[in-house]
């Protein structure tokens, strides 16, 4: 889980570089790097749940 | 990918030069000031340690950097391999030569940068240390600083000051002046802190730090007298180096150092009076340690922006990070079991972002569409510089261990590894006070 928490972070940043390289209007490229870090954000939550929870089983 | 050369970094006079060196010269003390405060903040039993490790990290950083790190970083102005998508030329990496051969190192605004780097870096690497402070070996500590100087720092410096594709989002896609960082809220201090998350992550908390309940045990610093002398050292020296990189990588003049300077005391004032308040209001007494970290977070918030802000706004800036630092300091380690004896994650990674954040929303920083750079580059920490780091340590892990042994944590790291106490003439305490 925490691995899809990494992966979800890199995911979220590749839709913010694509959306800056690839989208020409303004409102269009705002809202895909606002998605862009939604996506980043859920990824580390996810990321914290797991550590969480591996830090619970360890103990 | 195309070769190419990233956008040129301003031209000084003799003067201006001088002025510059004699800035960068005085940033050693932030890290001399980071170095105290991350020993006062840890055990009596590992004084002496945290004090080596901030010496080997300072010589390793500077070491690596001049090695490899200047190569992939490079400065405005110089070779540079650029990704050409829908048209336009994206930097990526610079080509300089490792060694740092090819450079003439003379009061030229690249051999400026190199210096500032070289201490730079050393600062990024210094960030991490208070969060593994009293189980992290110190051959990982030098192996990670290793990584970290020679990789991920000089990547992210490049794309934000060596003219790389976060500089150029104003040119290439109009957005403001492009990513705007001047002393480094975002190239020093958050991917510092993000990599001070990765090694707690890592390391785990502190033997007894947690209860079986997950309740977190109080495991105060040992001197607080050395964390505020490190407070003053850290205000020069960042000082400079907010001063210093202003000019150097936003080409203001150096008329403007006076309000940078205005604007960075301003900055951690407000910040570590305010989290002294709130400490107050909170525990009924002002807490020493956080109103320091409210102190240190004001100053790596008002880097990002200090050559921008009106006065009244690096109050503000300040006010909302001292408040941050207490929030996210007790959330971590209530909420997410985080055990960061030293804040380096409230202070450096939210104190940084909420620098490079305080830019678009504070800063008069120039045209609009400024706000969507800084975002990319907060995005660009949060979803490339997190996992990379991370995934670094992790493998570096697998490799070498991080974590020293359990009687190491026992003993302290002062014995366990160096042999020697820093307080050779006193009782040194035990764990009397944790949760068994």
């Amino acid at each position: 889980m925490k691995l899809a928490g990494l992966l979800l972070l890199v995911a979220g940043w590749a839709i913010v570089v694509a959306a800056v390289a690839l989208l020409p209007s303004a409102g269009a490229r705002a809202g895909f790097v606002l998605a862009g870090v939604a996506v980043e954000l859920f990824g580390l939550a996810l990321a914290i749940r797991a550590h969480l929870i591996l830090q619970a089983e360890g103990e | 990918m195309t070769p190419f050369v990233a956008p040129s970094l301003p031209t000084l006079s003799e003067v201006s030069a001088v002025f510059c060196l004699l800035l960068i010269l005085l940033v050693p003390f932030a890290g001399a000031g980071l170095a105290l405060i991350n020993s006062g903040l840890g055990r009596a039993r590992s004084a002496a340690h945290a004090m080596l490790a901030a010496l080997c990290v300072t010589a390793v950083a500077a070491l690596v950097y001049a090695i490899a790190g200047f190569a992939w970083q490079g400065a405005g102005g110089r070779p540079d391999h650029a990704l050409v998508v829908a048209g336009k030329a994206w930097g990526w990496i610079a080509a300089e030569p490792f060694f740092l051969r090819g450079l003439r190192l003379d009061l030229s605004p690249a051999a400026l940068v190199v210096l500032l780097q070289m201490f730079s870096v050393g600062l990024a690497g210094l960030i991490p240390l208070s969060s593994g402070a009293d189980r992290w070996r110190l051959g990982a500590i030098c192996a990670s600083t290793a990584l970290l100087a020679g990789w991920t720092y000089p990547l992210f410096a490049h794309w934000a000051w060596g003219g790389g594709w976060l500089a150029q989002l104003g040119a290439n896609c109009g957005l403001g002046r492009g990513f705007v960082d001047g002393g480094g809220s975002s190239t020093i201090q958050v991917v510092g802190g993000v990599t001070a998350l990765s090694i707690t992550w890592i390391l785990g908390p502190r033997r007894g730090k947690f209860s079986a309940e997950g309740l977190p045990a109080a495991v105060p610093g040992h001197n607080v007298v050395l964390v505020l002398l490190g407070c003053g050292f850290a205000w020069m020296g960042w000082t400079a180096l907010n001063s210093a990189g202003a000019m150097l990588f936003l080409g203001v003049e150096p008329g403007r150092v006076v309000l940078i300077a205005v604007n960075t005391t301003l900055c951690a004032a407000a910040s570590g009076l305010t989290a002294a308040v709130v400490t107050r209001v909170r525990f009924g007494r002002p807490d020493a340690s956080l109103s320091a970290n409210g102190w240190i977070a004001g100053l790596v918030a008002s880097s990002a922006a200090a050559a921008f802000l009106k006065p009244a706004a690096a109050m503000i800036v300040g006010g909302v990070a001292g408040i941050l630092v207490v929030s996210v300091a007790d959330f971590l380690e209530f909420q997410l079991a985080v055990d960061d004896p030293g804040g380096a994650v409230s202070v450096h990674a939210v104190g940084g972002l909420w620098g490079v954040l305080a830019v678009a929303l504070l800063a008069d920083a120039g045209p609009g569409g400024q706000w969507l750079a800084q975002l990319v580059g907060i995005a660009t920490l949060l979803g490339f510089v997190l996992p990379l780091t991370y995934g670094l340590n992790w493998l570096l892990d697998r490799l070498y261990r991080q974590r020293v042994e359990r009687e190491g944590e026992l003993q302290g790291m002062d014995l366990f590894e160096l042999g020697a106490g820093a307080y050779p003439e006193f009782d040194i305490h035990g764990d009397e006070f944790l949760q068994r």
